[in-house]
């Protein structure tokens, strides 16, 4: 159990404090419902890029990069940087000048203006159900992890209230903080404090990772510790080919590519010159941070695993003293600080098919702060812990919020309305938002994995529709019909392939086979690459073959909408190594030699 | 917008930083540190956040300012407006 004193909670409420006063700061500002919903498109590149990044490191996303670490040692950081990478170069380069040259506000409003308007409400409606699961995951997360660490445990008691409603208490406070400050600063709000998070992951992990390493006796001390040193994602139950199509092509880049809630820190920007450097800005500290991140979990799982043990000590007056260290039985169970994996109601150990005790990588990355990090570092890593779950669930709610209003409510219930009422309205889908997402944080307690459950929302809702806005934008023969058949189509053939297969040793229901099982995989994460993949290519297939069969959309009307129709921006004032293309060169460089000499 | 970032980021982690300072100037010594080499962390970690947000005010409160001086400039008058006289 943790010992936080006062200035470890000093800490953590300076930041609640800080994140609110942005907010309140901000709220002046708020006048045009595109200062509300867009941040007033008035934003710098560095602003942008550093909240692009804070968006993508949501609290699940540095859970489970301190897990993979623990599981699967530095080879794991390859996955992160094949997933990421190469889709923010392409973004930035190619994708953001026709996201912000279109003048579009989101990515339903894209496809509206590329494809029709059944193709964007079809879209927003997907992407909305998306939203409220993702945070609702994140959210569930976050309330687990402060079970976990026993914050609220001191209060509980001291105020009598029983500890089952921690879960309850812990749900409702980060999300009425997250309402809060997205009610009086809108996106900006959010991006605000999504760099402010960004600074304190940084300030949180950097003093972890070197007091970890320093005590594991440096990087030789860590690689010759590591059980499972040289094992990859090879060995996770997927292939090589698979990882690099499942999460490079499908999941990483539909994510990048297509998820407004990253996209919208982007099209915040002042110009199309700062929306392309944006991605190109958060890619730097991108290919870093894995080291603070992933660290961690390599460091927790190379220490020595605690057990009971009891010592004895004679005083000075010569008394002996029998001193008891009573471990619990999952850490006993567990390997290094990384505990066993229990049930949540039975409290036993769950095994696997060996019969030996299944692990809970979750905790590699707390468990190492609670070990190592003293009084007011603690309080900063867990604060670093907590902004990292506020702002994910934080752009959830200004990108539903966005699209709810933009493309669902404005054009269909409301075309005459002005600017103020837009912004009530949205500040009305921000509480309803977070409502849903309360509820749906309940609903997602039957995961074991969050990140299982993240990647089955993503393959069901980003995979087709990756394949649909490539498409849009990068062949012009694509027609509204043929992106509406398609993206439905490949919605559809995700879901029936998620309710027809099961991963081993899962019961029927939200982990797959809820009409029939015809096919096990080996776990949920193979499951949820294979649905993606379909999804993807049904998308793909349907909207060619529709395309091709239904009338063209004349040119004209696609200029600024697709890549070979749209005229390349004059630079010659702009000198070559500023220009986005040199600074995704060197980053591309950067990641090779990192992943080939490094990862 | 019109609020410099640099601002309140610099503001929170000099608060942090000087936090910190003070808490580890108390407990230089004690049994906190015996994981970190006997190191006192804190009060290391607390300089350099506190350095950080120091310089962060600076650079914000200029970006501030030109921001405010960007502000109290007139409003460019459209072309045709001054075509036609108004």
């Amino acid at each position: 159990m943790p010992n936080l004193t006062h200035v470890d909670w000093l800490i953590i409420l300076l930041y609640c404090g800080f994140v609110l006063g942005i907010g309140y700061a901000l709220r002046p500002y708020m006048k045009t419902s595109k200062d509300f919903f867009q941040a007033g498109r008035a934003l710098p590149a560095w602003l942008c890029g550093l909240a692009f990044i804070g968006v993508s490191l949501s609290g699940p996303e540095v859970i489970g990069m301190g897990a993979a670490g623990a599981q699967f040692g530095l080879h794991s950081a390859r996955f992160f940087a094949i997933g990421a990478i190469p889709a923010m170069i392409f973004v930035g380069l190619f994708m953001m000048p026709l996201y912000y040259g279109s003048k579009a506000r989101t990515v339903p409003d894209f496809l509206r203006l590329r494809f029709d308007s059944k193709t964007s409400v079809l879209n927003a409606c997907t992407f909305l159900a998306m939203t409220i699961f993702s945070a609702g995951i994140t959210l569930y997360a976050m309330a687990r992890l402060i079970q976990a660490l026993h914050l609220f445990d001191a209060l509980f008691f001291t105020l009598g209230w029983p500890r089952e409603g921690i879960f309850t208490f812990s749900i409702l406070l980060s999300a009425a903080i997250v309402m809060a400050y997205v009610l009086l600063g809108g996106l900006a709000g959010a991006m605000y404090n999504q760099v402010l998070q960004f600074f304190l992951l940084i300030a949180g992990f950097l003093p972890l990772v070197l007091i970890g390493l320093s005590n594991i006796g440096g990087w030789s001390g860590l690689r010759a510790s590591l059980p499972l040193s040289g094992i990859g994602a090879v060995h996770a139950g997927f292939s090589g080919l698979g990882l690099g199509l499942g999460v490079g092509l499908v999941l990483g880049a539909g994510y990048w590519c297509t998820d407004f809630r990253v996209l919208q820190t982007a099209m915040a920007a002042n110009n199309i010159e700062s929306a392309r450097r944006a991605p190109l800005v958060a890619a730097v500290p991108r290919l870093l941070l894995p080291f603070l991140l992933i660290l961690p979990g390599m460091i927790a799982v190379g220490l020595p695993t605690p057990h009971s043990a009891t010592t004895v000590t004679t005083t000075a007056d010569g008394a002996i003293v029998h001193e008891t260290t009573i471990v619990p039985p999952e850490a006993a169970q567990g390997n290094g600080l990384v505990p066993a994996l229990a049930d949540r109601h039975t409290g036993k150990l769950l095994l696997n098919a060996n019969g030996q005790p299944l692990l809970d990588y979750n905790m590699a990355t707390p468990n190492l702060m609670l070990h190592f990090l003293p009084t007011g570092l603690l309080g900063l890593g867990i604060t670093a812990l907590l902004a990292c779950f506020m702002s994910g669930i934080a752009a959830g709610v200004t990108a539903f919020i966005t699209v709810l209003t933009g493309d669902l409510y404005k054009p269909w219930i409301r075309p005459d309305g002005i600017g103020a009422h837009f912004i009530a309205v949205g500040r009305w889908a921000v509480v309803g938002f977070i409502l849903l997402t309360v509820a749906a944080a309940y609903a997602f307690a039957g995961f074991n994995n969050i990140l299982d459950a993240l990647l089955l929302v993503f393959s069901i809702v980003n995979a087709p529709l990756f394949a649909t806005v490539l498409l849009g934008m990068f062949w012009r023969r694509a027609t509204g019909h043929g992106a509406f058949a398609g993206l439905l189509t490949g919605t559809a053939a995700a879901l029936l392939h998620h309710g027809l297969t099961l991963p081993a040793a899962a019961q029927p229901g939200l982990h797959g086979g809820w009409i029939a099982v015809l096919r096990h995989y080996s776990d949920a994460m193979t499951q949820n690459f294979s649905t993606a993949l379909l999804a993807f290519s049904v998308t793909l297939l349907v909207t060619i073959v529709v395309s091709l069969c239904t009338s063209a959309t004349p040119e004209v009307k696609l200029v600024g909408l697709v890549h070979s129709l749209t005229p390349r921006p004059v630079r010659a004032n702009i000198l070559w190594w500023k220009r986005p293309e040199t600074l995704a060169a060197a980053i591309l460089l950067v990641a090779v030699a990192l992943t080939l000499f490094v990862y | 917008m019109n609020l410099d970032l640099r601002m309140p980021l610099g503001l929170m982690f000099t608060f942090t930083g000087a936090l910190l300072t003070a808490f580890g100037l108390a407990s230089r010594g004690a049994a906190i540190y015996a994981l970190c080499q006997g190191i006192d962390v804190t009060l290391c970690w607390g300089l350099v956040l506190l350095a950080f947000g120091l310089v962060m005010m600076m650079v914000g409160s200029k970006g501030q300012k030109q921001i405010e001086s960007k502000r109290q400039l007139p409003q460019p008058v459209k072309t045709r407006q001054l075509r036609q006289g108004r």
